[in-house]
């Protein structure tokens, strides 16, 4: 099983922004998705730096592909979304729109945002050009079988989100803005103090969700280790890491080691709680109730 | 010409009430996952579908089926079912959003029309110009992220028509792009076709004070006495940063009748109320004022005014992001 790292969803200082792709040259994934996800108006503040760091990981031997936004609404940001594809790199798309600007016949890959959850939606993209699809992070275990074995099928490389934050919601609105009393157009940049975003706490103190500008994600970091057995067989073949503040290149190292069986089941969670303190996870999208339940909770008392 | 008025039907008899209240149209959807208010006891059997489908056709409305969840892998026949069925009782669209079955129903039932949910949150002319290209669909549903120039300028750029939500449930987030429901209790609108389902919402008592969970998490509490909201997800009250408020959206209701006359100008063809999870009395109430706000719109008459302001949510509405500094 393959790592991809995912496009980073949050608002980085610019040397923390290339820091992260420096060390990700000597990490042990294959594949990194990198570019705007979340929100345009961040995109000026390190787009200079965007190829440089392409640069690096393609002469690291590393995959490499260019996310588009989540959420297309500008002109500005159609434009945008256009020139994408001339920029010869892989395009990830993570909204349905990007279909109007991708010449037919070019490959490209789907991330977890595109909607697929069946095998009409996996053939048609693959018939379209798609090569490879993560899929939405909300998939139980069940579907995530069937699909890859259409994929399997169909040559789609499968893909399932493996750890991170998990991207709940986009919306229109800017909820770190609002927070400040500001509007979106407005929002001097609310995010940037907030690097793995904000956490949202329920009226008890549950820790429930984190703000990202438009974004809404868990407050718990998904964990998939208790699932790589299980995600091998149903024929899954990359697993996706989702960048977060500290060593992230030892996180995938963790999951690299697992997958390899150089260390057990549970040790990849054990790892995370002790070099971040107090962190929650979940994996409960794929094998739980809901997705905020974690199958190794008894670890994490 | 006169904007149309698409009214939700949760039942047959509110599909009747609607029609002999004045609505040019009517969404419903079949008793299953297959639509995206699979809540017990409403939506259609095939019977009920066909008879309701005639009913209306014989007072001259029209008759849309939402089948507009996304379907399940392994499943995928219970959908198209759905969209042969509602071929078959007459249905004069079906609602779509998923992209599998855009592609089944224009290649399997090419004369049935198509018209795109606002589930695959098309919130672009390019995107919107995709899916006419592609699977011959003639309406979308903007999603409610737009402001009323935004509309405008997309229909300046596509040939498609429009329909936007004018009055009831707002969703704040990217339609048909949302997690947070199944993140805290399993179902989630995309899948199931619910959203904060009630089978996961518990009220507690704690000191003179009502509590509002959803799926264990606390998201409402109000003083004894005080109306409490339904703890819809997205609505709730939550702490960030040391303040603690709706940080998402504020517990109201969409209610864009004064903007009528801009949407008209916008270039909207049809103007969509939510909710077929209300009462049929609700529901005819509704469609009578927005028809005839509508038709007063149509002879250069001024709008009647206030007229919903009792039947929105909590008592307090919004334009949404029909203006521009909701964002």
């Amino acid at each position: 099983m393959q790592l991809t790292v995912g496009p980073n969803p949050f608002f980085w200082k610019p040397e923390a922004w290339s820091g992260l792709y420096d060390a990700l040259a000597s990490a042990p994934v294959q594949r990194i998705v990198l570019g705007e996800l979340v929100c345009s108006k961040r995109l000026p503040f390190y787009q200079d730096r965007i190829p440089a760091a392409i640069e690096t990981l393609q002469a690291a031997g590393k995959g490499v592909a260019v996310s588009s936004l989540a959420l297309i609404t500008l002109k500005r940001e159609r434009k945008l979304s256009a020139e994408l594809v001339e920029t010869g790199v892989e395009v990830e798309i993570n909204d349905l729109s990007m279909l109007a600007y991708l010449p037919q016949g070019m490959a490209f890959s789907v991330g977890p945002l595109v909607n697929v959850y069946n095998e009409g939606t996996l053939a048609w993209l693959a018939a379209r050009g798609a090569t490879s699809i993560c899929l939405p992070p909300e998939l139980p275990l069940e579907p995530v079988r069937t699909l890859a074995r259409a994929g399997r099928d169909l040559g789609v490389a499968i893909e399932v989100w493996g750890h991170g934050r998990v991207p709940l919601a986009i919306s229109g609105r800017c909820y770190h803005a609002r927070l400040h009393g500001r509007t979106k157009d407005n929002c001097q940049f609310a995010c940037e103090n907030d690097p793995d975003g904000l956490d949202v706490a329920t009226l008890d103190g549950q820790d429930f969700l984190a703000m990202n500008g438009v974004q809404t994600l868990s407050d718990s970091f998904a964990c998939s280790d208790h699932q790589i057995e299980i995600l091998q067989e149903a024929g899954v073949s990359r697993l996706r890491l989702s960048p977060q503040t500290g060593d992230f290149a030892a996180i995938c190292a963790l999951y690299r080691d697992r997958i390899d069986g150089k260390i057990k089941r549970g040790q990849i969670a054990a790892a995370l709680q002790t070099r971040y303190p107090g962190i929650r996870l979940s994996d409960g999208f794929l094998t739980g109730a809901c997705g905020a339940e974690w199958s190794g909770a008894s670890a994490q008392s | 010409m006169v904007m149309e008025i698409v009214c939700p039907a949760g039942t047959p008899a509110s599909l009747r009430a609607a029609v002999k209240a004045g609505a040019h149209t009517v969404y419903c959807g079949f008793a299953d996952e297959t639509n995206a208010r699979n809540f017990p006891g409403l939506n259609f059997d095939r019977t009920e579908m066909r008879d309701g489908i005639a009913f209306a056709h014989s007072h001259g409305a029209k008759v849309l089926v939402a089948i507009n969840t996304f379907a399940r892998a392994g499943s995928e026949p219970l959908w198209h079912r759905a969209i042969a069925n509602a071929e078959s009782a007459g249905a004069d669209a079906v609602i779509l959003a998923d992209l599998g079955l855009l592609a089944h129903a224009a290649s399997h039932h090419p004369g049935l029309r198509r018209h795109l949910s606002v589930q695959a949150a098309a919130a672009n002319a390019d995107m919107i110009n995709f899916y006419a290209r592609t699977f011959g669909v003639k309406r979308v549903v903007l999603p409610r992220v737009l402001s009323v120039a935004e509309i405008a300028a997309i229909n300046a750029e596509t040939e498609v028509e429009t329909e936007v939500f004018v009055f009831g449930g707002l969703c704040v987030m990217a339609e048909g792009r949302c997690s947070l429901s199944s993140y805290a209790t399993g179902q989630s609108p995309n899948m199931q076709g619910v959203c904060s389902p009630a089978s996961h919402v518990d009220y507690h008592d704690d000191a003179g004070a009502l509590s509002a969970k959803l799926g264990g998490y606390t998201i409402h509490r109000v003083t004894k006495g005080e109306p409490a909201p339904y703890p819809t997800l997205c609505k709730g009250c939550f702490k960030a940063d040391q303040s603690t408020g709706h940080q998402f959206e504020d517990p109201v209701s969409l209610n864009a009748e004064k903007l009528i006359p801009q949407l008209f100008k916008a270039g909207v063809t049809a103007l969509k109320i939510e909710g077929r999870q209300r009462s049929r009395a609700y529901v005819a109430q509704v469609v009578r004022n927005f028809r005839a706000a509508v038709d007063a719109q149509a002879a250069g008459l001024p709008l009647p005014e206030g007229m919903l302001a009792s039947l929105t949510e909590g008592q307090a509405a919004t334009a949404g992001a029909y203006k521009k500094t909701w964002r």
